[in-house]
């Protein structure tokens, strides 16, 4: 019982966190149609952003920070290496996006030395609470309902403003919405806007379970949140949230079984599978092809 | 039949180059000082296989149209297969010492008699073998994953590659696979070295300069014409009778086949087997070199992996240490420097010269516009 519980609340609050990615993969992919590989990577970057920062500022400055320098990466990225690519054929742009998923895993190997380093304890999050016997992290307890939270915001945002307006045009019809006189690039810029802080949210959630961070700690997470928000269709933000629910839980299931070697083969086939009975995800809208 | 006459002459000069090549190989490998040239004779080992990787990959990517991002985990299944079916008998004890020896219990080469015929032919053998079980694997993988369109097709066979990765590392295979050890003594390129003649690079550039002629007559055939139209337009391809389904699994099984070859190779490079170092990182490494050499052109991956090779494993070694002009530092430069430049060099090749070096055109289409156009016929193809 109390190992069931145990492995119940490790997939909950990693549920959680991958939600948090499998957003901005959501919303980049609904309204640019690209795979953003260099997502996992801003959210490992953002990791860093903060072992950086807490070393120069208190952690209440810390914090803040980290997330406006997660932005500002977020959006120079499509700044820099999406947007000249606009009209270029998607696979350009895919490519593009390894580029600088390459780049920022190196940038990140350089300056860090290619050691691990490790995460500052944040206040409350990092504190250990005792729940039915089972030990765990505040950081497990807080994560699904901040991501509710969060969720829920992002909800109004899309449906009930003027930018999430926007937003949605562009993700059904790039030109028709351009004609209408809606500025795609600031709304695009929005869009990774958006999912860089909730990536920055992310990290700081999945960094504080482990102890240390590299280079690499973006690359699986991100391909995970990814089949996330597959999963539940993608374009679809409430799809993503369920899509990743699902996986962060299976994945803490097969964790505690003696196949935890195909946890991540498990996801992966998890994706083929929904891909071919059901390419449009659990909650994705039918598209047509047209000649 | 012009056309004919010139494409049999254009062959025969590629043949001719690349004899010399070859011959080139040998004389330098056996004229140079072995010690000093370490790195530069590692770098042709391994552009020469990468040359292959990559060419296998443009024939999926670059003229077929299917983004696919599964080489990795076929050169994985190439490299073990031909590791297991090689070690000889001898060494299987010490290699699989954590699982008590090998369930496979025979070498291709012990098979073939041993000396230097059971050498040449079991290593041959082992190397299309390698290649055939990659193409199954591809085939099966290609049964669900080629109905899927571009994106979902990358991501898809991005996570078959992770997926064989897993099986091969699992414990309960460790008899066959070694587990999550590596899989060392088989035979490598520097088996080939003769007494007082050195034939190492020659075997390497051999192989690879072997398949990469298959690829290019597959992609001269009206194979490699149905390939093309199918990634112009399948919907007219297939208007045009051509059988979608039948030539993408085609060219997936071709692309792998050729993978797992060059994963054998790759192995035989390494001295080694191991699942670790066949991740995603390799895929996107090798998807980089086909960028950088132009998407649908073999010329063009050739030379581009080479290039690769050489700037990361070469001439940029020099930003990775610290550097002293009188006494002023350098500075920035330390351990990983390099890398960072490469992907900032790489960055600029996808965004500015997106067509790379060689855009869709092969070396001797070059050679002929250029005499066309002295010629003043503008316009010539």
């Amino acid at each position: 019982m109390q190992y069931a519980l145990s492995i119940f609340l490790s997939g909950i609050s990693l549920g959680g966190q991958y939600a948090l990615i499998a957003i901005g993969y959501t919303l980049v992919y609904g309204i640019l149609r690209l795979i953003n590989f260099a997502h996992g990577d801003v959210f490992m970057v953002a990791g860093l952003f903060l072992v950086y920062l807490s070393t120069w500022f208190p952690l209440w400055a810390a914090l803040p920070l980290m997330l406006l320098f997660t932005v500002a990466l977020g959006f120079a990225i499509e700044r820099a290496a999406y947007k000249p690519l606009r009209s270029a054929p998607r696979m350009s742009v895919m490519i593009s996006a390894i580029g600088v998923s390459y780049l920022l895993q190196n940038l990140a190997t350089y300056i860090t030395g290619g050691l691990p380093k490790s995460y500052p304890e944040l206040p409350l999050l990092s504190n250990n609470v005792t729940i039915g016997g089972v030990s765990t992290k505040w950081v497990t307890i807080v994560t699904p309902f901040l991501v509710l939270v969060l969720v829920l915001a992002l909800q109004q945002l899309i449906n009930h403003t003027k930018v999430g307006m926007a937003m949605r045009a562009v993700a059904k019809d790039f030109e028709t919405s351009q004609l209408m006189g809606i500025k795609i690039n600031s709304v695009i810029s929005m869009t990774f806007i958006i999912g860089s802080f909730l990536a920055g949210v992310g990290s700081m959630l999945y960094f504080t379970n482990y102890p240390s961070i590299v280079p690499l700690s973006g690359a699986l997470p991100g391909l995970r949140a990814f089949v996330a928000a597959v999963f539940g269709g993608i374009g679809s933000v409430p799809g993503a949230v369920v899509g990743a629910f699902i996986i962060g839980m299976s994945e803490s299931v097969i964790k505690g079984s003696p196949f935890s070697i195909f946890s991540d083969a498990f996801t992966f086939a998890l994706l083929i599978v929904i891909l071919v009975v059901k390419p449009t995800g659990l909650f994705g809208e039918k598209v047509t092809d047209k000649v | 039949m012009i056309q004919e006459k010139k494409s049999k002459k254009g062959a025969f000069i590629a043949l001719v180059c690349v004899v010399v090549l070859l011959l080139l190989s040998i004389v330098l490998e056996n004229t140079l000082d072995p010690i000093k040239n370490t790195t530069f004779f590692t770098v042709l080992r391994k552009g020469a296989v990468y040359a292959l990787v990559a060419s296998s990959m443009n024939l999926l990517n670059g003229f077929t149209g299917l983004f696919s991002l599964g080489q990795a985990g076929f050169m994985l299944v190439g490299a073990y297969t031909y590791a297991i079916l090689t070690i000889p008998s001898a060494s299987r004890e010490s290699v699989y010492y954590l699982y008590g020896g090998s369930v496979v219990n025979f070498s291709l080469p012990e098979l073939f008699g041993g000396g230097a015929f059971g050498l040449i032919f079991g290593v041959l053998l082992a190397l299309i073998l390698a290649g055939l079980v990659a193409a199954g694997v591809a085939w099966l993988i290609g049964l669900p994953v080629l109905r899927l369109k571009s994106d979902y097709l990358a991501i898809a066979t991005l996570g078959f590659a992770e997926i064989i990765r897993a099986v091969l590392q699992w414990d309960k295979l460790g008899p066959v696979t070694n587990g999550a050890n590596a899989l060392k003594s088989f035979p490598t390129f520097s088996s080939f070295n003769l007494p007082g003649l050195r034939l190492s690079i020659f075997m390497a550039f051999l192989l690879a300069a072997i398949c990469i002629a298959v690829i290019l007559l597959l992609i001269n055939s009206s194979y490699g014409r149905a390939f093309k139209a199918i990634r112009e337009d399948e919907i007219a391809a297939e208007a045009m009778g051509i059988n979608l389904a039948k030539h993408k699994r085609l060219s997936f099984c071709i692309s792998s086949f050729f993978a797992g070859v060059g994963g054998g190779m790759f192995a035989m490079f390494a001295n080694q087997a191991q699942a670790k170092t066949f991740t995603t990182a390799m895929t996107y490494e090798i998807l980089l070199i086909v960028v950088i050499g132009g998407i649908g052109s073999i010329s063009g991956s050739c030379i581009a992996s080479f290039l690769y090779v050489a700037a990361s494993e070469w001439w940029l070694r020099f930003l990775d240490t610290e550097m002293y002009i009188g006494t002023f530092k350098v500075p920035l430069l330390r351990n990983g420097f390099r890398m960072v430049v490469f992907s900032v060099v790489i960055m600029i090749v996808v965004l500015f010269f997106r067509k790379g070096i060689m855009g869709d055109k092969e070396l001797p289409d070059l050679l002929r516009k250029r005499k066309a156009k002295a010629a003043g016929r503008e316009g010539a193809k």
